[in-house]
């Protein structure tokens, strides 16, 4: 067999440099930038936060001023939301969803490497406004009428919007990428109700990107067009009105909720299995809820406006629609802790982790079905009770999952382990400092402080809970950073991992740690839900022709199979390494900074250098063509 | 390229969405402030050129098929033809007639209409870049029967840029009339 992963490595292997760092199209090599820079814009956005509840440690503190308070809790959302989770998650999901399936890479490799570039073009675009001192200022969902021109005039919130739509094509690139490799590149015999349930998750993942993204793409664009050239769709002085922005966010900003625990409930529902040693109880119905939260997740959007003045009969709906969203979420717990109580759970630091995230999203739900009901959300709408609910929902629901997720992948990503001990640790303060953090704030919510403010006065009974909410943040911030010193060690000296630490049930374990970059030698048949638990074959090595594999040795190949039952189709050949998912990237970017200083010169040589890029792109070169 | 399609219907969607919503919110007077209802003339006129167009794309498409190399440069040509003759229309005839009108600065009615159907005419133009593409490669001879993807992708993407006319026609120039 060596001789076929000899030539295997000659196929797939990318030369190793500076140019192959800019030119890869491999799956893993982005998943890891897209875990890296990720991670980089946490950091950013944990800063920011640190900042604010510096400011808001004890009454009356001026330690910034207030337009740069602005400034951080602005950046601070738009970074978490939009910079940090869905891109970490995208890394596992290019890293994990081919391993996963058993393909060789993602359907659109160069399609992947431009959604890549475009999330760091984008991320750059939007934090390069503090080095002119002027990032959005206006929070993260940019309300207007104060984001039109008339009383925000400076770039800040340009800045804001074209980053944004800027960072669509990224989101919408990886969305459609995800969605066709999961439905065209399985490994024959893996039928729909034998895919993982994290695959489910990214599915539905790349399902609601499709058809969130594009009405806050609208919006933006309307936004943009108002603010430069003058338009009216917001102004209500002619004709435009102001909740038409809100009710277009919000179409999109209910479901990127979703969006954004989705894959993370999918990676919770691998974890358990692993160490539990058994399979998750209820695989047809956490499918079924996943793929129902992210249909629901549509009908809520008007439960961010209840206070706005809308028609009786709408907010009934979406009341409706908010309580019934809270059925599929809840089945998903239950089978979580029907599987925890049936197995026998190994609380290894993942496990840990998942406990943690079951908790907390347990409080963040039940804090958010209290705003399903309208009289209550409107004595709290725009409160700390609120910031302390989104917290407990993100942090709890993607955060601890995703750190959860580095314990239990990075092994496969490095080849080596992370210290058990640093890890208890690290959850531990997450854990405490999390709570410390966020609970109060449901206090000093309830006792009427209001969100963004910039500081308050003495004696209104909110200082010890906000003073508690400091301390909890910095505890939390040092629990992160124990966890990215365990993963520096790990690096260094970490304990090699081998195929399979954790004697989980997937196809990624069947392959080595770190996997070669064609990720596997054979192309397994997949017979179970479990293969690696119930095909002994695959424990063995790469799967052999006469149990089912396919060797695709001989070309730049994955097999393509059909959506439902996964039955070979076709062989497709892989595009190599291209320059020009970067370039294109540079141009969009010029093009964008254009419009940003209305340099009619710099946009139009964007304009043109990303036509050029494009028709790079599209060459034909022999190789067959992406669809 | 169908997912793509998906979502560019859900972005046409939205601004759509945004139209009816701003109408219904304002005066019962639509289109506001004195403008006319837009005539129905030339807006016919000129999605009959579109819709035909189709026609020579489903042709150049079936070509590609069969590898017919002669009728795959002539019906696509063809399309090109009729999808210019459509933006031309549209920015020469029909833009310079409604800006002596209105503009997109004047209101929110005109915001919508330039924008929306202004939208619809980019996506022709980049359908007529993507045609000249095609073409190129086409006469270049790129295209055999197992490979032309490309010709594939255009003709769906030109047929849906043609279907999301049928709405941007109902929504922008007959709804008023209702």
């Amino acid at each position: 067999m060596a001789s076929v992963a000899e030539r295997l490595e000659n196929i797939w292997g990318e030369r190793p440099g500076l140019i192959t760092w800019l030119e890869t199209v491999d799956h893993k090599k982005l998943g890891f930038k897209y875990l890296y820079t990720g991670m980089v814009f946490f950091v950013f956005g944990g800063i920011e936060s640190l900042i604010i509840r510096a400011q808001l440690a004890e009454a009356n503190l001026e330690l910034i001023d207030p337009e740069t308070y602005n400034q951080m809790f602005s950046m601070h959302g738009t970074t978490m939301m939009f910079l940090f989770i869905v891109p970490v998650l995208s890394g596992f999901g290019n890293y994990f969803v081919p391993l996963m399936i058993g393909a060789r890479d993602m359907a659109f490799p160069r399609l992947n490497a431009f959604g890549y570039w475009v999330f760091l073009g984008a991320g750059i675009f939007m934090h390069s406004s503090f080095l002119i001192g002027k990032a959005p200022n206006n929070g993260w969902f940019n309300y207007v009428p104060l984001a039109n021109s008339e009383f925000t005039p400076g770039v800040n919130i340009d800045f804001y919007v074209l980053g944004l739509i800027f960072l669509g094509f990224s989101t919408t690139a990886g969305a459609i990428n995800f969605i066709v490799t999961i439905l065209k590149l399985r490994a024959p015999g893996m039928s729909i109700n034998r895919m993982p349930i994290f695959v489910w998750g990214e599915l539905a993942l790349g399902l609601a990107i499709v058809f969130a993204q594009p009405p806050l793409t609208a919006a933006l664009v309307m936004l943009e067009l108002d603010r430069k050239l003058g338009f009216h769709f917001f102004d209500s002085t002619q004709g435009g009105d102001a909740v038409l922005w809100q009710h277009l966010f919000w179409i999109f900003g209910h479901p990127w909720v979703y969006i954004l625990v989705l894959p993370a409930f999918g990676l919770v529902s691998m974890m358990i299995p692993a160490f539990t040693r058994r399979p998750m109880i209820g695989y047809i119905y956490i499918v079924v809820a996943e793929m129902a939260v992210a249909l629901i997740g549509f009908g809520v959007w008007v439960h961010h406006m209840f206070a706005v003045g809308i028609p009786q009969i709408a907010l009934s709906f979406t009341s409706l629609s908010s309580f019934m969203v809270t059925i599929p979420s809840a089945i998903q717990v239950f089978a979580w802790l029907a599987t925890l109580v049936a197995g026998k759970p190994i609380l290894k630091t993942p496990m840990l982790f998942v406990l943690g995230f079951v908790f907390t999203f347990v409080l963040g739900g039940l804090s958010g079905v209290m705003f399903a009901a309208i009289p209550f959300d409107l004595q709290t709408t725009d409160s700390y009770f609120v910031v302390a609910h989104i917290h407990y929902v993100i942090i709890g629901g993607s955060v601890f999952p995703i750190f959860g997720g580095l314990y239990y992948w990075l092994p496969k990503m490095t080849g080596r382990m992370l210290d058990e001990r640093l890890g208890k640790l690290s959850f531990w303060l997450m854990f405490a400092g999390f709570n410390l953090a966020f609970f109060p704030m449901h206090i000093s919510g309830l006792l009427g402080q209001p969100r963004r403010t910039y500081t308050y006065q003495e004696n209104l009974g909110w200082d010890i809970w906000n003073l508690l909410s400091t301390i909890g943040a910095f505890v939390l911030a040092l629990g992160i950073l124990i966890t990215f010193i365990n993963w520096y060690k790990s690096m260094q000296s970490g304990e090699p991992a081998g195929a399979d630490p954790w004697e989980a049930e997937t196809l990624e374990w069947s392959t080595t740690s770190p996997p070669p970059e064609y990720n596997f030698e054979s192309i397994p048949a997949v017979r179970s839900l479990h293969p690696m638990w119930e095909q002994p074959e695959l424990r063995r090595g790469p799967q052999r022709p006469e149990d089912g594999a396919y060797l695709l040795a001989s070309g730049h190949e994955t097999l393509s199979t059909s959506m439902l039952d996964a039955t070979p189709q076709a062989v497709v050949e892989m595009p190599h390494e291209s320059p020009w998912p970067v370039t294109l990237t540079v141009a969009m970017m010029i093009m964008f900074y254009g419009v940003l200083f209305d340099s009619g010169l710099l946009a139009a040589t964007g304009v043109l250098a990303s036509a050029a890029s494009v028709a790079g792109w599209f060459w034909p070169t022999g190789e067959t063509q992406e669809t | 390229m169908v997912m793509l399609i998906v979502t560019e219907s859900m972005l046409f969607g939205s601004l759509i969405a945004s139209y009816f919503f701003l109408r219904f919110k304002s005066a019962p007077v639509w289109p506001p402030d004195g403008i006319p209802t837009p005539s129905l003339k030339l807006p016919l006129i000129m999605s009959v050129i579109l819709w035909t167009s189709s026609w020579p794309v489903h042709m150049a498409d079936r070509a590609a098929r069969n590898g017919n190399q002669r009728a795959l440069r002539l019906w696509l040509g063809a399309g090109f033809l009729l999808g210019a003759v459509f933006l031309g229309l549209q920015l020469a005839v029909e833009y310079p007639e409604k800006l002596a009108e209105f503009t997109p600065t004047t209101n929110a009615y005109g915001s919508l209409f330039y924008t929306i159907t202004g939208f619809h005419g980019g996506h022709v133009l980049i359908g007529l870049l993507i045609s000249l593409w095609a073409q190129v490669q086409a006469w270049r001879g790129a295209f055999n029967k197992d490979r032309h993807v490309t010709v594939q992708n255009f003709t769906m993407y030109w047929h849906f840029v043609d279907i999301v006319w049928v709405l941007v026609l109902a929504t922008i120039y007959l709804s008023p009339s209702l």
